[in-house]
C-alpha cells in the first residue's frame, strides 16, 4: 500500500496528501491532471473507480474520484476542484466505463460538463427538467 | 434489418420502472440502451437536510431488500470521519445481521430466477425457506423488514442468549434447504441448459464496468469488501469467498447459491463467540471532517460517503448503491444473445426488487390462521372447485 502512494509522490511531485487513516487516502492534485492520474491508477495499477462525488463548497465545486485497491481495501481518493461558474473537466469515460454514468449524474446535478464525454444526456432527471438548473448547487432554490 | 424492442419502464414482470431498448436484428440483440431515473427519489438532496439520527432511517429506505447494508455503510462512514470506535459486541450483532440479509436476499433472487425460467415451484421452495430468515428478523429486531438495526456507534436491539438456540434451529432448516436447491439446480439438465453459457460478462469487461458483488465474482473477479476491507466482525471468523470463471447466468447462480452456505458459517461462529458486554458506545460531537463507509451487500458494495460539518447534520452525503454498477453492465452482457436470453440475463444482476407480503391471522393479539392452515384452505378450495367443474 505504502509502495503505491510512494509511486503516485514520484510521479505527481505536486499532489497533496492528507492520511485520514491507514485505508483512507485523500490526494489533492490540480485538474488538468485527472486523466494522467486515472490513466495511472486505472490501466497500470488496476485499481477500480468506485465512484464519484461532487460537491459545491465555497472554494469551487469539489470532484472526488473514489479509487478502490481491493488488494488492500484501500480508498484512494483523488481531489480535483473546479470553478463555480461555466466548470469544466475532461472526461476520464474513455479510460474507464465505470465513470460513464456518474459523470451524466454530476453534470446534471451540479452543472459540471465533462469535456470528450459521448453521451452527455441526462441520467436521473426527466427529459423536460430545466437544464440550468441544478438540485446539488448551494444556490438552488427548486423549480 | 433492425428493430427496437422496448422492455419496460413500467413491465408487468419487473416491478421496478427501468427502461431497456433492446435492438434487434431477427431475434438478435445487437444493441442495448438503458434509462434509469424513473424512481429518482432525491435521497443525496435530503440528506443533508436532516440530522445523523433521521438519515439512519432515510437511507434505510432506499431498498427494501438491502435495508441493512445501506445504514451500515452510512453509519460507518460517520464513525470513519468521527473516529468513534463500536463495542466488540455490536460489532458481531451487525455481523449476523448483514448475513441474514444476505441469504434472505439471495432466496428471493433465486425464487425469481426460477420464476423467470418457468420453474415455479423453485420460486416457491425457494420464497418458503425464507419466511423463517425474517422471522428471525422480527424476533430479534421487531420488524421483518427495515430493521433499524444501525446507529453511529453501535447497534439498537441486542440478541437474548435465549434466542440463540431458535436462530441456530432455523438455521439447521435454511442449510438443508440450501443444499436441496443447490443440487436440484446443478442436477437438473434442463435448467443447466437454459442457463450455461448466456449473458457471458468477461472478466476485463467486469473490470472496466467496475461491477461488483456476485456480478464481479462470477466472472472471475475476486473482490469483497468484506474480506478485503474487513468491516464489522468479518476479520475475526473464518470463511471463503466464493468466485467462479464463467461469467454466465448459471456462475451468478452458483456464486449466490454457495454464499449462503458460507453466511450460515459465518452466522454460527459470530454466536459461538460473540462476547458479553455494552452494544453501542454514546456519541457526544460529531466534528467536521469527512468519511467512507463501505459493507459489501447481498448485489455487491455499498458506498457512502459523508462530509461533516461540525453541526449535527452533513453537508454532502454520497450514496452508490450496486446496482448503479452492475445495471451499465447489461449494456454488454446482453448483446449478442437471443431476446429471451436478454430477459434472464437483466435479472441475472439482481436489481433490486421490495417484497413484504404475507398471511397471518390475528385476533386478540393471538394467532388464529398460518401456514398450514392457509394450506389447508387451499386444498378445500381446489377440492370445492373440482367437484364444482365435475359436475359440468
Amino acid at each position: 500500500m505504502k509502495d503505491l502512494l510512494t509511486e503516485i509522490k514520484n510521479r505527481f511531485k505536486e499532489i497533496e496528501v492528507y492520511e485520514h487513516n491507514k485505508r483512507r487516502l485523500y490526494l489533492k492534485i490540480g485538474k488538468e491532471r485527472i486523466r494522467e492520474i486515472a490513466h495511472f491508477l486505472h490501466k497500470e495499477k488496476g485499481l477500480r473507480l468506485s465512484i464519484m462525488t461532487g460537491v459545491d463548497t465555497r472554494e469551487g465545486i469539489e470532484i472526488l474520484y473514489h479509487f478502490s485497491d481491493d488488494k488492500t481495501g484501500t480508498y484512494y481518493t483523488i481531489r480535483i476542484i473546479t470553478e463555480r461558474d461555466d466548470p469544466k473537466v475532461d472526461t476520464i469515460s474513455d479510460i474507464t466505463k465505470a465513470s460513464e454514468w456518474i459523470e451524466r449524474e454530476i453534470w446534471e446535478l451540479l452543472g459540471v460538463e465533462f469535456v470528450g464525454h459521448k453521451n452527455l444526456k441526462p441520467l436521473l432527471t426527466s427529459e423536460d427538467w430545466p437544464r440550468d438548473k441544478h438540485p446539488l448547487r448551494r444556490d438552488y432554490e427548486g423549480i | 434489418m433492425r428493430r427496437v424492442i422496448p422492455i419496460g419502464p413500467y413491465h408487468p414482470l419487473q416491478e421496478e420502472p427501468e427502461f431497456f431498448k433492446l435492438i434487434v436484428e431477427g431475434e438478435k440483440v445487437v444493441e442495448l440502451e438503458i434509462n434509469i431515473g424513473y424512481n429518482h427519489r432525491g435521497h443525496e438532496f435530503l440528506s443533508p437536510k436532516m440530522t445523523y439520527e433521521q438519515i439512519a432511517y432515510l437511507v434505510e429506505r432506499i431498498c427494501g431488500i438491502c435495508s441493512n447494508s445501506h445504514p451500515l455503510a452510512f453509519v460507518q462512514a460517520v464513525e470513519d470521519a468521527a473516529n468513534i470506535k463500536v463495542p466488540e459486541r455490536a460489532l458481531y450483532i451487525r455481523t449476523i445481521n448483514h448475513e441474514l440479509e444476505r441469504i434472505h436476499s439471495h432466496f428471493l433472487w433465486l425464487g425469481l430466477a426460477g420464476h423467470f425460467i418457468g420453474y415455479n415451484t423453485v420460486w416457491m421452495w425457494a420464497w418458503k425457506y425464507r419466511e423463517p430468515i425474517l422471522d428471525i428478523f422480527e424476533m430479534v429486531t421487531g420488524n421483518r423488514n427495515h430493521y433499524a438495526m444501525n446507529k453511529i456507534g453501535g447497534v439498537r436491539w441486542d440478541i437474548k442468549d435465549e434466542q440463540i438456540p431458535i436462530i441456530e434451529n432455523i438455521l439447521l432448516e435454511v442449510e438443508k434447504a440450501t443444499w436441496m436447491f443447490t443440487k436440484a439446480i446443478l442436477d437438473d439438465p434442463v435448467i443447466l441448459a437454459r442457463l450455461r453459457d448466456v449473458g457471458v460478462l468477461p472478466k476485463e469487461v467486469a473490470i472496466d464496468y467496475g461491477v461488483v458483488g456476485p456480478t464481479a465474482r462470477a466472472s472471475g473477479v475476486n473482490i469483497d469488501v468484506r474480506r478485503d476491507d474487513p468491516h464489522a466482525a468479518y476479520d475475526r471468523i473464518e470463511w471463503d469467498v466464493i468466485v467462479f470463471e464463467e461469467g454466465d447466468v448459471l456462475a451468478k447462480a452458483k456464486v449466490r447459491l454457495f454464499e449462503c452456505l458460507e453466511s450460515i458459517k459465518i452466522i454460527r461462529q459470530c454466536l459461538r463467540k460473540m462476547p458479553k458486554g455494552e452494544i453501542e458506545t454514546k456519541v457526544d460531537e460529531i466534528p467536521m471532517g469527512e468519511g467512507i463507509g463501505r459493507a459489501e451487500a447481498p448485489r455487491g458494495e455499498v458506498f457512502h460517503y459523508v462530509r461533516t460539518s461540525g453541526m449535527n447534520h452533513p453537508i454532502r452525503h454520497k450514496i452508490r448503491a450496486p446496482s448503479y454498477m452492475n445495471i451499465a453492465s447489461n449494456a454488454y452482457a446482453c448483446v449478442g444473445y437471443s431476446i429471451a436470453d436478454a430477459a434472464l440475463t437483466l435479472a441475472a444482476v439482481d436489481p433490486c426488487y421490495c417484497c413484504t407480503e404475507r398471511i397471518f391471522v390475528y385476533a386478540d393479539d393471538k394467532k388464529i390462521m398460518g401456514y398450514e392452515d392457509i394450506l389447508k384452505l387451499s386444498w378445500e378450495l381446489t377440492e370445492k372447485l373440482k367437484r364444482k367443474y365435475n359436475k359440468i
